[in-house]
């Protein structure tokens, strides 16, 4: 990693937005590879995530280096685009039905999004036809389901079944997560992964994935 | 009795280290300096946008009995089976910090600014428990205020959802109680909205009422162990 590039990673594993987005610009007037500039922001979210696995840092810290990270995607996202870079997956995330409790599912979106991954946020009290028909209209791999209460999680369990009667179970796989979901929970519905919080999540769908 | 609680965010507004601890940080870690700016930021929104109130309605120790029975789903044997027929007074309660502030929460995730939105969300996570304990003081004055031999009472919230009292018994508690006039509903699945709600019963009893011992199946699941600080803040002198 060249040194402007370095500057760039410790930027955004300090989480300055501002920064990190002055320095992307700079990076993209000197002609530096997009590819090359984003590889660079994926490995210090990597770092960052690592740091919190290990308990390092706090969410908050993951939350601004994410924040930076958009600031700098902006920029790249056409770039990117322009020149046929991939993501590393697409993910459907959303609440299930009955469900308005949205903040983990947003944290676990922002996590997978600073991983690479492309999320498609379905939102809150989402039916099972809709988690699965926007997991088929974008070709998503992974749907993710959040859910808050007992009382609502068991609606986790149509979607999974809805995927098995779709004949979507071996293209697309599912990640559960949320305050009351269990890993044996997630045996007794059928799900793929259990996620037991936001980093955790983006480690089980890299794994999921095949993903190093 | 039943009375309806105007509040003011300062009312309910938590503390500092209340807020740390929800986002992880123990007592001796520091603070870096843009979690210090987060934290600033979202207490400049609580103000501007929580609107706390609260609702109240005493009941009988046997007519708590029928709410709280529900649809038959809460544990064989719960702390509040053990506490509630000890109290001197008991009321149902609902409060809620109000829309807008879901509203703020949601709508920084949504352009961008998770981080603040995240310390808006644990903000006033903290300060739902707050206003519990604020309600169940409250409570306490009045019914200090019609006797005189309640003094030494102390008042403790206990909500369903926890230890071993169902969420479903939101639907039984609610229908008695019927705090849509202070602006909270529930859906089929016995979710509050606004989402920033808090509600159950206060128990009003000698400090020896609420004591219990934290050996219920539940307890060795249970990830905090909030008991155990309630229970000691009894033994703090009355306000």
């Amino acid at each position: 990693m060249t040194g402007h590039l370095q500057v760039l990673a410790q930027a955004l594993q300090a989480g300055d937005r501002d920064r990190v987005e002055a320095l992307t610009r700079a990076a993209l007037a000197r002609r530096t590879e997009p590819r090359d500039i984003l590889s660079t922001l994926l490995a210090g979210m990597a770092v960052v995530g690592e740091r919190f696995r290990d308990h390092e840092i706090f969410l908050p810290d993951v939350l601004l280096a994410a924040r930076a990270m958009n600031a700098a995607m902006v920029l790249l996202k056409p770039l990117l685009v322009r020149d046929g870079i991939p993501t590393l997956g697409t993910i459907v995330l959303g609440t299930v039905a009955g469900d308005l409790h949205d903040v983990g599912k947003n944290l676990v979106g922002i996590m997978l999004s600073g991983a690479g991954f492309e999320v498609v946020d379905v939102g809150t009290d989402v039916p099972a036809d809709r988690f699965v028909e926007a997991a088929v209209a974008s070709g998503a791999s992974v749907i993710g389901l959040s859910a808050l209460l007992t009382t609502t999680m068991v609606n986790m369990q149509p979607v999974i079944d809805l995927i098995e009667r779709r004949g979507l179970r071996g293209s697309v796989r599912t990640i559960v997560g949320g305050a009351p979901v269990t890993e044996a929970f997630a045996r007794e519905v059928g799900a793929d992964a259990y996620g037991f919080d936001a980093a955790n999540a983006v480690q089980r769908v890299r794994a999921l994935l095949d993903l190093p | 009795m039943r009375m309806m609680i105007d509040l003011t965010p300062g009312d309910v507004r938590p503390g500092r280290d209340a807020v740390l601890s929800r986002m992880g940080f123990g007592p001796g870690d520091a603070v870096p300096p843009g979690v210090d700016t987060l934290m600033a930021r979202a207490r400049e929104l609580f103000e501007a946008r929580a609107a706390p109130v609260a609702l109240f309605d005493e009941l009988s120790v046997g007519a708590f009995s029928d709410v709280y029975e529900g649809a038959g789903h809460n544990d064989a044997m719960t702390p509040l089976d053990e506490v509630y027929p000890r109290a001197e007074a008991l009321a149902l309660f609902a409060a809620t910090l109000g829309r807008a502030l879901d509203e703020a929460i949601r709508g920084l995730f949504d352009c961008g600014d998770p981080a603040v939105g995240y310390v808006l969300d644990v903000t006033a996570a903290a300060a739902a428990e707050q206003l519990a304990q604020v309600t169940a003081d409250r409570f306490l004055e009045a019914v200090t205020r019609e006797s005189a031999g309640a003094t030494t009472l102390r008042a403790l919230a206990y909500s369903p959802g926890y230890c071993g009292w169902h969420v479903s018994g939101q639907h039984a508690l609610f229908e008695r109680l019927r705090p849509r006039r202070i602006g909270i509903g529930l859906t089929a699945g016995a979710l509050m909205d606004p989402v920033k709600s808090v509600s159950g019963v206060i128990v009003a009893g000698p400090h020896k009422a609420h004591t219990f011992r934290p050996t219920y199946a539940f307890c060795q699941t249970c990830a905090t162990h909030t008991c155990r600080s309630r229970i000691a803040s009894l033994r703090r002198p009355q306000r």
